[in-house]
C-alpha cells in the first residue's frame, strides 16, 4: 500500500498565526479564550470565545480579491501558504494534475451569511454584494487553495460538523493511497464567531459562559473558537525522492457512524473508530503514546470519550497522556481537528505533550491522565487524534514518527 | 390537574404543563406536579426544547446549562419544581 506522509503544516488560530507560535502557546498552556468582540455581543448569553486576534487580512490579500474571501477561506489560504512553503514543493504542470485539495468546514462562509441576512432582513436592504454565493459556499476554501497553487486533481469539501477536518484529512490520505494523486492539501477552517453563529450554538444550552475545562469535574460546556490548519500530504516515495523533510507519517485513519442520536454521543461509534484506525495502521493500542482527545468539555462527550478510551486502551490507558487542546484554542468546529493534529506533531517531533488547560480537579466519570495545565515531556512514537461530531460521525487519525 | 398544581399560579402552571405535554407527546392531564421529566419520557433534548418553549411563552430567560446536571440556578427535579421556578422568574421579570 502507498504510504502517506506530512511534509508541510500551516495554521491560523487563536493561539498563533503560524505553527511555531501555536506550539509555543500550547507548550505554555496558554488559554486564548476571552471576551468576544463581535457585533451585537451584548445580545448574547454566551459572550466568551477564542478569536484570532491581530490578523490583518489586507496584509495577506489584494483588496479586490478580499471581496471573494470569507474569513474561513482567508484562514485556509494563509494556512495553506505556510504549509506549502514548509514542504518546499514546486507544483509543476504535471504535478498539478496529480495534486488536489480536501478541506473540512462545518459552517462554510457563515460570517458572509450572517452579514447578508442582517442586511436584507434587519436593515431592509434589497441588494447584496454580487459575490455572496461564491463567498459563502462550503467549497470556497477548497477551490481557492486549488486555484492558488494550480492543484487540478481530486478536490472537494467535507462537512461533518466537529469532525470535518479529520474526515477531510482521512479522505485526502485515501486519495493518495488509492493512487489518484501524489500530493494533497488538506485540513479544515472555520469562522463562525459572528452573532448568528454564536446565537445558534447558544440555543443548544451546551456552551460554557465561564471557560473550557475538558475532563475536569467542574466542566461547564464548550467554548467556540475560530481558525484552522492545512497540511501537505504526500506519497512517501514521492517525498523521499525529492529529499523532503517528513514531519510524520499519517499511518491510520478510520470513520464510523453512531446511527444513534443527532447530538448525544454513543460509546460504540467512537470505540469502533479508534479500533479501526489502529487496525488500519497495524498499530497495537499500547504503542499509542499520546491521544489528542475530542474533549469538548460537555458533560456527555468527556464521560463517553473516557469510557471509549478505556474500552480501546485497556490497562494501557493508565499511563497514557490524553489531553484536550480545545481548552486553549476553543472548539474550532470544522477546523478543530486540523489544529489538534499540530499537537500530535509536537508530541512526535518535539517530545512535548500539550496540556489540558483550565483543569481544576479530576472527574470520577473521566478516569484518564488529562495532562492537567502543564505540558509534559515524553517520547512518543504514535499519536492518535479523535473527532466525534454531532450527528454521531466519528473520525480518528493516527500519526507515526518516521 | 392535581391539587398541588392548583396552589401555583394557575395560568403559569397550565402553560408549563402544556409545553411539557406537547414535548412528551401526551395529554396535559397526564402531567402531574410530582412527575419527573424522565417519568414522562423526556430526554435531554426534550428538556432543552421545554426550556425554550417556557422562555418563549413567558418572555423570561431560564438559567439552564445542559452540562451541570444539578442545575443550581433552576430546579428541574419535578414538574412542580419547574412551575415554581418559572413563577419566580415571571415575578422577578414583572418586578
Amino acid at each position: 500500500m502507498r504510504r502517506v506522509v506530512i511534509t508541510g503544516a500551516g495554521t491560523l488560530n487563536p493561539l498563533g498565526h503560524d505553527v511555531a507560535s501555536t506550539l509555543t502557546a500550547m507548550r505554555a498552556g496558554h488559554c486564548a479564550i476571552d471576551r468576544l468582540t463581535c457585533r451585537d455581543v451584548e445580545r448574547l448569553t454566551v459572550q466568551i470565545g477564542a478569536e484570532i486576534r491581530g490578523f490583518a487580512p489586507e496584509q495577506h490579500f489584494e483588496r479586490n480579491r478580499l471581496s471573494l474571501l470569507d474569513r474561513a477561506t482567508q484562514i485556509a489560504l494563509v494556512s495553506a501558504r505556510q504549509a506549502m512553503a514548509q514542504s518546499g514543493l514546486e507544483i509543476t504542470e504535471d504535478l498539478g494534475l496529480r495534486a488536489g485539495v480536501v478541506m473540512g468546514t462545518a459552517g462554510g462562509g457563515n460570517t458572509t451569511v450572517d452579514d447578508n441576512y442582517r442586511a436584507v432582513y434587519a436593515e431592509g436592504k434589497n441588494r447584496v454584494h454580487p459575490f455572496v454565493v461564491p463567498r459563502l459556499m462550503h467549497n470556497a476554501a477548497t477551490s481557492h487553495v486549488a486555484m492558488e497553487y494550480g492543484l487540478r486533481g481530486p478536490s472537494y469539501t467535507i462537512s461533518t460538523a466537529c469532525a470535518s477536518a479529520n474526515h477531510a484529512i482521512g479522505q485526502a490520505m485515501q486519495v493518495i493511497r488509492a493512487g489518484q494523486a501524489d500530493v494533497m492539501l488538506t485540513g479544515g477552517a472555520e469562522a463562525m464567531l459572528c452573532f448568528g453563529g454564536i446565537k445558534a450554538w447558544e440555543g443548544l444550552r451546551v456552551m460554557s459562559t465561564d471557560t473550557c475545562r475538558p475532563f475536569s469535574r467542574d466542566r461547564s460546556g464548550m467554548v467556540q473558537g475560530e481558525g484552522g490548519a492545512v497540511f501537505v500530504l504526500e506519497e512517501y516515495e514521492h517525498a523521499r525522492a525529492r529529499g523532503a523533510e517528513i514531519l510524520a507519517e499519517l499511518a491510520g485513519f478510520a470513520m464510523t457512524s453512531d446511527a444513534c442520536d443527532i447530538v448525544l454521543p454513543d460509546l460504540d461509534g467512537p470505540v469502533r473508530a479508534m479500533r479501526a484506525a489502529l487496525a488500519d495502521a497495524g498499530i497495537a493500542p499500547d504503542m499509542v503514546g499520546y491521544v489528542n482527545a475530542h474533549g469538548t468539555a460537555t458533560a456527555a462527550n468527556d464521560r463517553i470519550e473516557a469510557q471509549a478510551l478505556g474500552a480501546v486502551m485497556g490497562a494501557h490507558l493508565a499511563g497514557l497522556p490524553v489531553s484536550s487542546t480545545k481548552s486553549m484554542h476553543g472548539h474550532l468546529i470544522g477546523g478543530t481537528s486540523a489544529v489538534e493534529l499540530l499537537a500530535c506533531l509536537m508530541a512526535l517531533r518535539e517530545g512535548v505533550i500539550a496540556p489540558t488547560a483550565n483543569f481544576s480537579e479530576p472527574c470520577p466519570d473521566c478516569p484518564i491522565d488529562a495532562v492537567p495545565n502543564t505540558a509534559r515531556e515524553a517520547r512518543v512514537e504514535v499519536a492518535m487524534s479523535n473527532a466525534f461530531a454531532f450527528g454521531g460521525l466519528n473520525a480518528v487519525t493516527l500519526l507515526r514518527r518516521v | 390537574m392535581g391539587r398541588n398544581v392548583m396552589q401555583h399560579n394557575s395560568s403559569i402552571a397550565q402553560g408549563v404543563i402544556e409545553i411539557i405535554a406537547e414535548q412528551a407527546l401526551i395529554d396535559p392531564s397526564e402531567v402531574k406536579p410530582e412527575s419527573t421529566l424522565a417519568d414522562l419520557g423526556l430526554d435531554s433534548l426534550g428538556l432543552v426544547e421545554c426550556i425554550f418553549g417556557i422562555e418563549e411563552r413567558f418572555g423570561i430567560t431560564v438559567p439552564f446549562n445542559a452540562n451541570t446536571p444539578e442545575q443550581p440556578g433552576f430546579d428541574i427535579s419535578s414538574v412542580g419544581a419547574i412551575i415554581s421556578e418559572v413563577e419566580k422568574l415571571v415575578a422577578r421579570q414583572a418586578a
